[in-house]
């Protein structure tokens, strides 16, 4: 029982940009992964939730049955689906990052959907029957009164989710992409040190992600005084 | 796409037994893991709410630094990591019965326990102050106020978010396959590699988990209807990641 800390000294560059911010040449990079599946999962989550709170059923049947299908589902199986069935589509393979990014893109969208959702419900609908009566389309009731009101309410359990999305790249790994999690798998290997190269991996995602949790609180307390 | 399903091979040869046994492997994995997850949650989760600086510190420095690392790197430290820390004998004695599944354990409940903790942490804030202060002045001790009084009433609050974080481990230990586990993910990969057939095996997991899922969120959701506190509208506050 003897640890070596030095092993941390000398892989840290590696660790840090190969596998957090992607710089190197396995592609890749946490970060570089959870950013662009934080945006569009966004996107196709105010999509996914608009289309549950339509009256009309057949859209918002199945913007619940996609909701309800990706979260009674591992995330691990949804990545192995399309780590398969892009190529059965597509007829090639496409990189680990590109299937990698759609997998979380889709299933993020469906806990992101339900946020929106819940935001857009908590906007009394009061604000929904005025904007209408003055003249607005639905769309622009949306966008310009409903969305902002609601994003305010959404902010909250947003980041949070976002906390979430960011934990769960480190699946990523397991279809092969370079991320912090792939790139500590490969340190722990070459050194045989797992214990101190886990460690420092779990200290590493702890400030990413406390960090993040920090500014959410903060972001709180300054939407709450306004 | 043309893909020519064969929905026959999942129950010929061995096919069938494997999802059998994977499903059986995750129903243990994470009933034991949700055993432990909700001990250690109740414990921290009382403990952040304790009139006990010290106590509050311990519990909060637990909870903060488990559920904002990725359960997957938890997975490795447990399996691969900390039984460096052993003496050479007990790890002798690990790699000869296959640490696999309690590794899994250990990982789900450290994870699943700080993230239950924050549920029960707001289940217990939300149980009214007066109830605490009047259990205290009939003359409960603090334990006592918390143990009979506190505790039980939270627990009926949170049943909710809680059903949805036991989901949540249920769903989480399926990560299991990547230190070995035969879950019931992992079989799915095995009938896949054995047989070649990626879509029925695939179709045949997601639809065990679904069905599960579903289930068991059912079946709570009974169970909160039953145990609901009448007059009092459950507001648990926001259960956070």
């Amino acid at each position: 029982m003897s640890f070596d800390w030095g092993i941390i000294a000398g892989n840290w560059r590696f660790l840090l940009l190969q596998g957090l911010l992607g710089i190197g040449s396995f592609g890749g990079g946490t970060l570089r992964l959870a950013i662009p599946a934080m945006v569009l999962g966004s996107i196709l989550g105010v999509v996914i939730g608009l289309c549950r709170l339509a009256r009309r059923r057949w859209i918002s049947y199945p913007a619940v049955l996609y909701v309800e299908i990706f979260r009674g589902v591992p995330l691990v199986m949804v990545i192995f689906w399309f780590w398969f069935l892009i190529p059965q589509i597509t007829g090639q393979r496409l990189p680990d990052y590109s299937v990698a990014l759609a997998a979380f893109v889709v299933f993020e969208a469906a806990y992101l959907g339900e946020i929106v959702r819940a935001g857009v419900q908590s906007v009394p609908r009061g604000q929904v029957d005025a904007a209408l009566a003055s003249g607005l389309t639905y769309g622009e009731m949306m966008l310009h009164v409903i969305l902002p009101q609601a994003i305010r309410n959404m902010i909250p359990s947003l980041v949070t989710q976002f906390i979430v999305l960011f934990k769960d790249t480190s699946l990523a790994s397991i279809i092969g992409m370079m991320d912090l999690t792939k790139a500590a798998q490969i340190v722990s290997q070459r050194e045989i040190r797992p214990f101190e190269t886990y460690l420092f991996l779990a200290v590493v995602y702890w400030i990413c992600t406390y960090s993040m949790s920090r500014f959410s609180r903060r972001l709180e307390v300054k939407l709450s005084r306004e | 796409m043309t893909y020519d399903f064969q929905w026959s091979i999942l129950w010929t040869g061995e096919n069938g037994r494997w999802l059998l046994e994977g499903l059986w492997t995750t129903i243990r994995l994470s009933a034991l893991s949700w055993i432990f997850a909700c001990g250690l949650g109740i414990l921290s989760g009382a403990l952040r709410t304790a009139p006990f600086r010290p106590l509050r510190a311990l519990a909060t420095c637990y909870v903060e630094f488990f559920r904002n690392v990725p359960l997957l790197v938890w997975l490795f430290f447990w399996y691969f990591g900390a039984p460096q820390a052993l003496p050479r004998p007990a790890q002798d004695w690990l790699n000869l019965h296959g640490p696999e599944f309690w590794s899994a354990v250990v990982a789900l409940s450290v994870y699943h326990g700080a993230r239950m903790s924050e549920v029960i942490r707001a289940g217990i804030q939300s149980v009214p102050k007066t109830l605490f202060e009047a259990s205290v002045a009939t003359g409960l001790s603090v334990g006592q106020a918390y143990r009979l009084i506190l505790i039980p009433i939270a627990l009926r609050l949170i049943i909710p978010p809680a059903t949805n974080e036991s989901l949540n481990l249920l769903k989480n230990s399926s990560l299991a396959l990547t230190i070995g586990v035969a879950e019931l993910t992992f079989m799915t990969r095995q009938i896949e590699t054995y047989t070649a057939r990626v879509f029925e095996a695939l179709t045949a997991g997601t639809l065990i988990y679904l069905v599960l899922c579903l289930t068991i969120a059912s079946v709570l959701g009974q169970v909160e209807r039953a145990l609901r506190i009448p007059g009092l509208i459950a507001r648990t506050g926001r259960s956070e990641h």
